[in-house]
C-alpha cells in the first residue's frame, strides 16, 4: 500500500522504562497485593501470631467464602456498568428457603439445592430484565429487589430462625475433604514437621495451585517476549511469584496441621478459576468488558448488549443462592436478618479489588483479594477485641482509601 | 454607526489556524447574516465574540458601541447585551418556560423566587416572541421550534442589544422556519439587531440586510442584500477555494449494482410525527465509491445508522438488497454477516472502546473470527491486529497501546480496522476524516481507494464537499431527509451541490 509521508501522527514511545516507572504505572496490581501482605503481617504480629494459626487460616476462609462466591458475580455486574443491591437479600432468602424445605417440609438436601440455585437464577433473571431490556436504572431495579426479598425472607420464616440442619446439608460449608493420600505418608510428614498430624493433600494441593501459578505466569511471559510485548522487569516477576507461590503454599501448609481442605475452598477455588477464565478468554467475557466500556460502541459492533446485562444478573442470581446455601449450612440455622448489609461488603470488596464504578474496569482476581482483605481486616479486629463501631469506620476508611488511590494513580498517568 | 466591529480576528488551535483577519461589522437596526461552509469557521468567530473565547486566546479587537471590548466570558458579554443562542438549545427539559427564561436571573428577593411576578413578566416576553404557552408549561412538553422561542424570549429578558442566532431553523420544520424569520423582521423593527447564521440562503435573501461571507477561516465579502442578492453570488464565494492534489489518484470502472436500497423511510425516535428520512433510494456499485453530499442535520448519519441494524429511529421501512438479494439488517450483528459495516463519524463515543488496547478493539465485531467455540485463541488476536497494523499503517509501538493514547488519524485507523476484519462487502464510512491531520487524511484516502480496487463498494458520508469531489465516482446530495439529487463525478461541482441543497 503506497502511503504518503505523515510523521505528524506518529506517536513513538521508548520501549525501555526504568523500575520506578514500572512500578508507578502498574501501582495498582502492586499495591493490593502489597497492602494484603501489609495488613496481614501487621495483625500477625498485633495479635501474637493468632492471625495465621491454622484454625484461624480456616476459619477466615470459611467467614468470607459467601462473600467471595458473590464478589464473583458482582465483578462481573460492575465490570457490566451495574450495581446488584439486592445480593444480601436474595442469599438470606435462598438460606431460608432452604431451611423451610429441609427442616419444615422434610425435603431431601440434594433436591433443595438444586431448587435454590435454580430459583436464584430466576430472581436475577427477573430483576436483570428489567435493566436489560427496560434500561430500568439497576440501581432501583435492585434495591426494589433488596426490599422485596427481605421481606420475603421475614415471610417465608414467620419471624423466627429456623434450623437445624442435618449433617449431609451442613458439610458443604463446613465439612473438610477427606485426605486421598495412604495415612502412612501424613505420619512421616508429621514427624519430620514435629506435627501431630499432617493432611497430605491440603499440602499437595498446595504445591500443585503454586506450580500452576509459576508455570501459567512464565507461559504468558514466554508469549509477551514472542510478540514484543513490553513485560514487568524480571526482578518483579520472580519476586511476585515467589511471594504468591510461598503464600499459596504456606496457607495449605497450615490448613493440613489443622483439618485439611475445607470443603468451601474447593468451591471457591473451582469458582474463581472458572469466572477468571471466563472473563479473560471467552468471547462472552470480552464482550462484558466492551459492554462496560462504552456500551453504544459495543452495540454497534453487533453486541447484543441487552442478553449480556440479563445474563449477568441471572449469574449474580444463581451465585447468591450458592452463598445463601453456604452461609445458612455454616450456621446451621436460617435467619430473617441473615445476609442483612452483606451486599455493601460484596460491592466494597470489588471496588477495593479495582473495579470501576462506570464499568469495562476490574478483574476476578482483584475482587478475590479485595475480599480477602476486608476478610482479614474484619478477622484481625475482631480477635483484637476491636469493637464494631471502630471496624465499620476503618472498613469504610479503606475502601475510600482504596478508591482515591485508584483515582490519583489515574490522574497521574494522564 | 456600527454597532459592533470585528478588526483583524485571528485564532489558532493546536495544528489549525480557525479564524485569519477576520473582519466583521454590524450597523445598528440591521439584521446581518454571517454565512460559509461547515467549518468554515463561523461558529469560532461567535464564540470569540460572546466571550467564550475571553480576550487574550485572539488576536485583533472588538469594538461594541464605539468602545473596545475585551470579555473575560460569557457573563461579562451578556451584561454588555450581546446575547447568543446556539444550535443546540441551552434550556433544561425538566423546568418550566418561566422558570428557564429566567434561570440565574430570578425575580427573587433574599433568594425567594416572587412566583407571580416571574410568571407575569414571562407572559409579557412570551406575547412579544408570539407564544401561547403558559409560563408554567415544561419546556420538554413544547416543540423544538417553540422551545427557540422561549431561548429569544429568554435574552429579551435581558435587555439584549446583539441578539446572535447560531443556525436558529437547523432543526425547524419549514412554517417554524418562517414563524421564526418573521419574529427576526419583528424584532427589527423593534430595534433590536440581530446576527443569524445560516446555510440556508433562502432564508438569508429573506431576512438579511448585509451578508458576511466566510471561507477558510477568512473573510471573503462583505454584500449588501437592500439592492437584492443573487444566491448564485453567494455560492460562489462560499465554496470558490482552490482542488489542489490532496487526493491520491485511482482509476476505477465500477462492476454491477453491489447495495441496493430503495423507498427508505425513517420516523424519529422520540417525536414520531417527525419523519428523518424520506423515501431514500440510492445504490453502490462493486468497486465504487459514493459520497453523499448535504449539512449538518439533512439526515446522512441518520440514514446510514438506520441501516445498519436500525441503529436509529423507528417505523423503518423499506429494503435492502445486496447482489440483487433482500438482505435481513434488522439488528447490528445481522447487518455484519449480511456483509455491511458502518464507521460512525463519532470514533471516540460511538467507535472505541477507549480504555482497551488496539488489539481489543480490532476484533470487537468479528470475535468469532479469532475464537475456537466460546474461547478466543489471544495469539490468532495478536497476529490480526499486527496484520492490520502493518496493513494501515497504525503507528503505534505495540497492539496492546490503548487506543485512547492515539492521535486521531490512527484512532481512525483503529476503527477501519475492526471492521474490515469484518470481511464486509460493503462500507458505510461516515465523516472518515473528520479532525485528522492532511497526512493521515491522504492515507485514509487510500485506504478507500484499496477497497475499491478490491471491488468493494464505499458509500461515503462527507461534509466536506472537496473530499467527496475528490474521492467519488458518483455523489448523491442530502437535503432534510430526502436525497434531492445525483450527480456524476464528472458533472459535480461544489456549486452544483449547495444549489441543490439551497433550492429545495
Amino acid at each position: 500500500m503506497e502511503l504518503a509521508d505523515s510523521d505528524t501522527n506518529a506517536t513513538p514511545v521508548v520501549k525501555t522504562k526504568g523500575i520506578g516507572e514500572y512500578i508507578s504505572s502498574h501501582m495498582r496490581q502492586y499495591g493490593l497485593l502489597f497492602a494484603l501482605i501489609a495488613v496481614m503481617a501487621f495483625f500477625e504480629v498485633v495479635t501474637d501470631g493468632t492471625l495465621l494459626r491454622a484454625v484461624n487460616i480456616t476459619n477466615l476462609l470459611l467467614q468470607n467464602s459467601y462473600i467471595i462466591i458473590m464478589a464473583l458475580g458482582m465483578l462481573i455486574v460492575i465490570v457490566s456498568g451495574n450495581i446488584d443491591l439486592s445480593v444480601g437479600s436474595v442469599m438470606g432468602f435462598i438460606g431460608a428457603l432452604a431451611a423451610v424445605m429441609i427442616v419444615n417440609y422434610d425435603q431431601s438436601p440434594y433436591l433443595t439445592m438444586i431448587v435454590c440455585l435454580a430459583i436464584g437464577g430466576v430472581i436475577g433473571a427477573a430483576q436483570g430484565y428489567w435493566v436489560a431490556y427496560w434500561k430500568i436504572p439497576s440501581f432501583i431495579v435492585t434495591l426494589a429487589g433488596m426490599l422485596v426479598f427481605r421481606g420475603l425472607s421475614l415471610w417465608l420464616l414467620e419471624g423466627q430462625s429456623v434450623g437445624p440442619f442435618p449433617k449431609e446439608f451442613q458439610i458443604i460449608a463446613t465439612g473438610f475433604v477427606p485426605d486421598l493420600f495412604p495415612a502412612g505418608i501424613g505420619e512421616a510428614l508429621a514427624d519430620l514437621f514435629g506435627a501431630r498430624k499432617v493432611n497430605v493433600l491440603a499440602l499437595a494441593t498446595g504445591i500443585a495451585a503454586a506450580a500452576l501459578v509459576v508455570w501459567i505466569g512464565l507461559r504468558q511471559r514466554a508469549q509477551n517476549k514472542a510478540y514484543g510485548i513490553e513485560d514487568e522487569p524480571t526482578s518483579f516477576f520472580v519476586a511476585r511469584n515467589v511471594i504468591i507461590a510461598s503464600a499459596l503454599i504456606f496457607v495449605m501448609f497450615k490448613l493440613s496441621l489443622f483439618r485439611g481442605l475445607p470443603n468451601v475452598l474447593i468451591t471457591m477455588g473451582i469458582l474463581t478459576i472458572i469466572y477468571a477464565f471466563i472473563t479473560e478468554t471467552t468471547t462472552v467475557g470480552r464482550r462484558i468488558y466492551a459492554l462496560g466500556g462504552n456500551q453504544k460502541a459495543a452495540k454497534l459492533s453487533g453486541i447484543k448488549t441487552e442478553r449480556l446485562t440479563f445474563l449477568a444478573f441471572t449469574n449474580m442470581g444463581v451465585l447468591a443462592a450458592a452463598a445463601g446455601l453456604v452461609f445458612a449450612a455454616r450456621l446451621n440455622t436460617a435467619t430473617p436478618k441473615a445476609g442483612f448489609a452483606l451486599e455493601l461488603d460484596v460491592i466494597a470488596a470489588v471496588f477495593i479489588g479495582g473495579a470501576s464504578m462506570s464499568g469495562g474496569v476490574g478483574t476476578i482476581i482483584g475482587a478475590v483479594v479485595g475480599a480477602f482483605l476486608m476478610g482479614v481486616l474484619n478477622n484481625g479486629m475482631s480477635i483484637m477485641g476491636i469493637g464494631i463501631d471502630y471496624q465499620q469506620m476503618i472498613k469504610g476508611l479503606v475502601l475510600l482509601a482504596a478508591v482515591i488511590f485508584d483515582v490519583y494513580n489515574k490522574n497521574k498517568q494522564g | 454607526m456600527a454597532l459592533l466591529s470585528m478588526q483583524n480576528i485571528s485564532k489558532t488551535f493546536p495544528g489549525v489556524k480557525a479564524l485569519d483577519r477576520v473582519n466583521l461589522d454590524v450597523q445598528k437596526g440591521e439584521i446581518h447574516a454571517v454565512v460559509g461552509e461547515n467549518g468554515a469557521g463561523k461558529s469560532t468567530l461567535m464564540k470569540v465574540l460572546s466571550g467564550v473565547y475571553p480576550h487574550g486566546q485572539y488576536d485583533g479587537e472588538i469594538v461594541f458601541e464605539g468602545e473596545p471590548a475585551r470579555f473575560s466570558g460569557i457573563s461579562d458579554s451578556e451584561k454588555q447585551g450581546i446575547i447568543i443562542i446556539h444550535q443546540e438549545l441551552a434550556l433544561v427539559p425538566q423546568l418550566s418556560i418561566a422558570e428557564n427564561i429566567f434561570l440565574g436571573n430570578e425575580c427573587a428577593r433574599k433568594g425567594v423566587i416572587d412566583w407571580r411576578k416571574t410568571n407575569q413578566r414571562t407572559e409579557e416576553l412570551l406575547a412579544k416572541v408570539g407564544l401561547s404557552e403558559p409560563p408554567t408549561s415544561k419546556v420538554d412538553s413544547i416543540g423544538v421550534g417553540k422551545q427557540q422561542l422561549v431561548e429569544i424570549a429568554k435574552a429579551l429578558s435581558k435587555d439584549v442589544k446583539l441578539l446572535i442566532l447560531d443556525e436558529p431553523t437547523a432543526a425547524l420544520q419549514e412554517n417554524d422556519s418562517r414563524k421564526l424569520l418573521d419574529l427576526m423582521l419583528e424584532l427589527k423593527s423593534q430595534g433590536v439587531t440581530s446576527i443569524i447564521i445560516s446555510h440556508k440562503l433562502n432564508e438569508v435573501r429573506y431576512v438579511a440586510d448585509s451578508v458576511t461571507v466566510i471561507r477558510d477561516g477568512m473573510t471573503v465579502s462583505n454584500l449588501d442584500a437592500k439592492a437584492g442578492l443573487s444566491e448564485d453570488d453567494i455560492v460562489r464565494d462560499m465554496v470558490g477555494r482552490d482542488m489542489t492534489h490532496r487526493f491520491p489518484e485511482h482509476s476505477r470502472t465500477p462492476g454491477d449494482v453491489l447495495m441496493e436500497v430503495a423507498d427508505w423511510s425513517v420516523w424519529h425516535p422520540e417525536h414520531s410525527e417527525r419523519q428523518v428520512i424520506k423515501n431514500a433510494s440510492f445504490n453502490v456499485r462493486a468497486g465504487e465509491v459514493v459520497g453523499i453530499a448535504g449539512l449538518m442535520g439533512s439526515g446522512r448519519t441518520e440514514l446510514a445508522m438506520s441501516i445498519f441494524g436500525r441503529s436509529y429511529g423507528r417505523n423503518i421501512t423499506g429494503s435492502v438488497k445486496l447482489k440483487g438479494q433482500p438482505i435481513d439488517v434488522s439488528t447490528v450483528d445481522r447487518a455484519i454477516s449480511a456483509g455491511i459495516s458502518y464507521v460512525t463519524e463519532d470514533r471516540k463515543a460511538l467507535g472505541l472502546v477507549l480504555d482497551e488496547t488496539i488489539r481489543f478493539n480490532t476484533t470487537l465485531a468479528n470475535l468469532d473470527g479469532v475464537s475456537s467455540g466460546p474461547i478466543l485463541k489471544r495469539n490468532e488476536e495478536t497476529r490480526v491486529a499486527e496484520r492490520y497494523r502493518e496493513a494501515l499503517a497504525i503507528r503505534t509501538p505495540s497492539v496492546f497501546q490503548k487506543t485512547v493514547n492515539l492521535s486521531g488519524g490512527n484512532q481512525q485507523k483503529v476503527v477501519l480496522a475492526k471492521w474490515l476484519f469484518t470481511a464486509p462487502e460493503v462500507l458505510i464510512l461516515d465523516e472518515p476524516t473528520r479532525g485528522i491531520d492532511v497526512g493521515a487524511k491522504y492515507e485514509i484516502y487510500t485506504i478507500i481507494n484499496d477497497l475499491a480496487a478490491q471491488g468493494k463498494g464505499v458509500v461515503m458520508i462527507s461534509s466536506e464537499m472537496p473530499e467527496l469531489l475528490g474521492m467519488c465516482d458518483r455523489i448523491y446530495v442530502m437535503n432534510e431527509g430526502a436525497l434531492v439529487g445525483e450527480l456524476a463525478a464528472g458533472d459535480a461541482s461544489q456549486e452544483r451541490i449547495m444549489s441543490l441543497i439551497v433550492n429545495e
